[in-house]
């Protein structure tokens, strides 16, 4: 590599970035901050109420459970997807004219708006008239995810594995590809098994990419939204209430301000420390070099 | 240990190649001798990474035959011909020690643990590697790492032939002739065959017992550094060895008598027929040419210091001559000649020696 | 075995053709074939729904709007971090790397915890329902990846690059115009696709911050399925109409996906 040289004028050249990215986000988070700690009857008179309302929301029922079912999503997808992911990249061929076909099919759902997934999968698992649904049924499952909370949870996963699997599809794919074909011959020449090819050279040789991998499919699947909302608004009850399905529904469906803003900085809180968690184990080893 | 003959091959990369720029290897009939030390010298995309591919089962040749021992191996697999090769860049499992590294080879063949103990300790005697033997091999420098893959394809005693592919390539310069002269010494101890691949005509000279220089897929010369100093076979191959190069300078075939510009030149290898429409060139080393008041008339262009001798340019007519002085020889002032000595200058049609 | 292993990427393909097909066969079949019967195939084919979206201007200004706001957000954010980019690839300043993770953690934010902030923030600055408001919010998440992006493909530029051109009298706008920018043509394709993309699918920001003269066609379709009942024929065009966009980009960068992909980062 090179060395950077000192400028402080640099500062000039990110300052566009700062002020755009700033503006969303400094503002509207001090507004939540704001919020967080004071309480509001109505007309716009508020109160200081120091930390009443994260006392309020760590304690509560509700805020538990969805933590618990939002660590419990997370968990098992990333438990399917990443391993999934890697086993489809390494099945893929390495070149030739199926490539670029394959990758193109496969990236399309990561191109679909999520409440057309979300829509897509609600009436696909329908279990009179969705494709899926109905077929289960004929075979003799009972199967009905707007009853039904295993249902419920099974259809939720399968649309998360559906719709981002690729997403570590590509980029496994890409982190296999830049391993240079001696390390193939070499192991060859080595009489290496097929696993000890993977043990000894892809995996390592993946590990930044995975770790990029994992990393994204902890932040999204922990700030999902849209698709569960528009498959099962939750439900049945509260069977697939996610964090930030709860979250909007007590600040723009309640409006619910001080325990919404609280909930908020609580949710950003835990994801950046799990991120940091995350990242500081799966880099680790980079330091020792 | 074997001998390798490669039988009649050709090879394309093309489905269905056409015309000759298309084969990447043109005919070639080569026999590689047992325990010898060879190069295989000539420029990018000369062919010489194919032919290296081929022998070591990595490729398959469109057409011919590779044989081990006169065993036929065309067919058979790359981890069945017992083989080694040593890559451009290190090849090394980054997870493992270097030990382990070592060890690889022997373990996946099911090797006693004892037994692999022992040959991993004696080829890290042999490499200078029992310092680092513990170390995680991502660890090393790159030099380290290659003399890891050279251990890795040592350390296996069914091994026929060890090739190396330019293996010098990101060796630090001043490392690179520590590795050269352990390789040397390697090759005397343990007497494998190997083939080294390079396009450094340095690197072949010093390491191999015998040079195959190639160029555009084709064998033009196979013999000993000297021989191919001293007696090219090709332009190609005095063009290439030397620095600077052999002089090629174009001349005429009248009565077969050797004419450069209407003078006649002595050769070493006057034709003893005519040599047709071919193109005529005669090609002397700058160490054979000098000046003598009785030579041929040049006009000098530039000279340049090369430490122990001088590189005096001379020109004429559109060639370039170049030629070679001691530090503190005197350059007549005007009206320089020069002479070509005999003995090494030879006639060449079409770029090949005349016989 | 070996042989067998392309049936794995097959089986994968199949699996995500599926609800895409059913998707597509909806669209073709009446509501009341759908809701009436199963049917594997529209047995009474139809170009209803389309012709519904096509005309009615409720449906078609859903696109129009997506479109625009996307294609804003992609400009301002890949405009803006390409400076952004350089800086953090080439120079040291201070702060540099607090910098650069403050970044990355706009990234990680749930967009739950920005809606109802969003929502009073840009109303106050009378912005919203309007694309521009979409375009910027978007902003939060896409010009941290940009930047992010960018500067993994910018990194492995050689700074001699740099150096030569000054020598050979390049003032910084001309060098960065004319040389800089054609070699990382690549990054800057990957993070526009990236940033196109994040912005096109996402849905709680652009329905948020819109009502009627900016409304996405995410929101169109979320109206229409609760309030004038199961309109699900019209519900699976607009769903399937939503994808070609996807579809067309992904194929004008297919070339890069398996390498540009990570090829900046990793």
């Amino acid at each position: 590599m090179y060395a950077k040289t000192e400028n402080q004028l640099a500062w000039l050249y990110v300052l566009p970035v700062v002020l755009l990215v700033a503006f969303n986000a400094i503002i509207p988070l001090m507004a939540v901050v704001n919020y967080s700690v004071q309480e509001t009857f109505g007309n716009n008179i508020f109160f200081f109420e120091g930390v009443k309302w994260f006392e309020q929301v760590l304690h509560s029922e509700r805020f538990h459970a969805s933590l618990l079912r939002q660590l419990a999503f997370t968990g098992i997808i990333l438990v399917i997807e990443v391993p999934l992911g890697v086993a489809i990249a390494l099945a893929m061929p390495r070149k030739g004219p199926w490539v670029s076909v394959c990758l193109v099919l496969m990236a399309l759902p990561l191109l679909i708006p999520w409440n057309v997934v979300g829509a897509m999968w609600n009436i696909f698992a329908l279990p009179d008239i969705g494709m899926l649904g109905r077929t289960l049924n004929r075979l003799g499952v009972n199967y009905n995810y707007t009853q039904q909370p295993i249902s419920a949870w099974a259809t939720l996963i399968a649309m998360d594995v559906w719709h981002w699997t690729s997403l570590v599809v590509l980029l496994a794919y890409a982190g296999l590809s830049a391993i240079p074909e001696a390390y193939y011959q070499a192991a060859k020449i080595d009489g290496a098994s097929a696993w000890a090819v993977f043990r000894y050279i892809q995996l390592p040789k993946m590990k930044r990419v995975l770790t990029i991998a994992v990393l994204l499919r902890f932040m999204d699947s922990f700030n999902i939204y849209t698709e569960p909302f528009v498959l099962t608004g939750g439900g049945p009850g509260n069977a697939t209430t996610l964090l930030s399905i709860d979250l909007v529904k007590i600040a723009l469906g309640q409006f619910d301000l001080g325990p919404a803003a609280a909930m908020s900085l609580i949710y950003f809180l835990i994801i950046l420390l799990l991120s940091w968690i995350f990242y500081t184990v799966m880099t680790r080893g980079e330091e020792q070099r | 240990m074997a001998r390798i003959t490669l039988e009649n091959l050709k090879h394309s990369y093309q489905a269905r190649p056409r015309s000759d720029a298309d084969w990447a290897l043109k005919r070639l009939d080569i026999e590689w001798s047992d325990g010898g030390a060879y190069a295989l010298l000539g420029p990018s995309g000369c062919g010489k990474t194919t032919l290296l591919n081929i022998i070591s089962g990595l490729v398959r040749p469109t057409e011919g035959r590779v044989l081990f021992d006169d065993v036929d191996l065309t067919d058979v697999p790359t981890d069945k011909r017992q083989i080694a090769q040593v890559f451009q860049f290190p090849v090394v499992y980054d997870t493992m020690t270097v030990y382990d590294n070592l060890a690889f080879p022997l373990r996946n063949r099911g090797v006693r643990e004892a037994d692999v103990d022992a040959r991993v300790n004696e080829i890290a005697r042999m490499l200078d590697l029992q310092a680092t033997l513990r170390r995680p091999a991502a660890g090393l420098t790159a030099d380290g790492k290659q003399k890891i893959s050279l251990g890795r394809g040592l350390v296996r005693s069914d091994v026929n032939v060890i090739m190396f592919d330019e293996p010098l390539t990101v060796i630090d310069p001043h490392l690179k002739w520590q590795l050269r002269s352990k390789l040397k010494e390697l090759h005397q101890r343990t007497a494998r065959t190997m083939i080294y691949v390079t396009h450094d005509q340095t690197e072949a000279l010093t390491f191999a017992d015998k040079v195959v220089v190639m160029h555009e897929g084709a064998v033009v010369q196979i013999g000993s550094p000297v021989e191919l100093f001293e007696r090219p076979r090709h332009t190609f191959v005095g063009h290439f060895i030397g620095s600077p190069g052999m002089n090629v300078l174009p001349c005429e075939v009248r009565d077969r008598a050797v004419l450069l510009d209407g003078q006649a030149i002595t050769v070493q290898n006057p034709p003893a027929a005519e040599i047709g429409g071919a193109r005529a060139e005669i090609g002397v080393r700058p160490e054979f040419v000098s000046f003598d008041s009785n030579g041929f008339p040049v006009e000098i262009v530039k000279v340049s210091d090369a430490g122990r001798y001088r590189i005096v340019e001379a020109r004429h007519g559109n060639s370039r001559i170049n030629l070679l002085i001691a530090d503190g020889a005197v350059l007549p002032s005007e009206g320089a000649r020069l002479r070509f000595d005999p003995a090494y200058t030879r006639l060449y049609a079409d770029g090949w020696l005349v016989e | 075995m070996r042989r067998l292993t392309w049936l794995v990427p097959t089986l994968y393909i199949l699996f995500l053709l599926l609800p895409i097909y059913w998707l597509i066969s909806m669209s073709f079949k009446t509501t009341n074939e759908i809701l009436g019967s199963f049917t594997l195939w529209p047995h009474k084919f139809t170009l209803d729904n389309y012709y519904k979206i096509f005309t009615d201007s409720t449906w078609y200004s859903g696109y129009r709007n997506s479109v625009i706001y996307v294609v804003i957000n992609t400009v301002i954010s890949v405009t803006v971090a390409l400076p952004a980019a350089y800086a953090f690839s080439r120079f040291r300043f201070l702060g540099d790397k607090h910098l650069f993770f403050w970044l990355l953690t706009n990234r990680m934010a749930p967009a739950a915890v920005f809606a109802l902030p969003f929502f009073q923030l840009y109303s106050a600055i009378g912005l919203f329902d309007t694309h521009i408001a979409v375009a910027l919010a978007h902003c939060l998440f896409n010009i941290p990846l940009a930047v992010w992006i960018l500067e993994g493909f910018m990194s492995s530029v050689p700074k001699q690059l740099d150096e030569t051109a000054y020598l050979d009298g390049y003032g910084f706008w001309r060098f960065f115009l004319r040389i800089f920018i054609p070699t990382i043509a690549a990054g800057i394709g990957v993070a526009a696709f990236f940033c196109f993309m994040f912005s096109w699918v996402e849905l709680l920001l652009a329905k948020t911050l819109t009502s009627v003269a900016a409304k996405p066609i995410a929101a169109t379709m979320t109206r229409t399925a609760s309030s004038s009942g199961y309109e699900l024929g019209l519900l699976a065009a607009a769903g399937t109409l939503t994808i070609i966009p996807g579809a067309i980009v992904i194929y004008f960068v297919r070339n890069y996906i398996a390498k540009g992909f990570a090829l900046g980062r990793v």
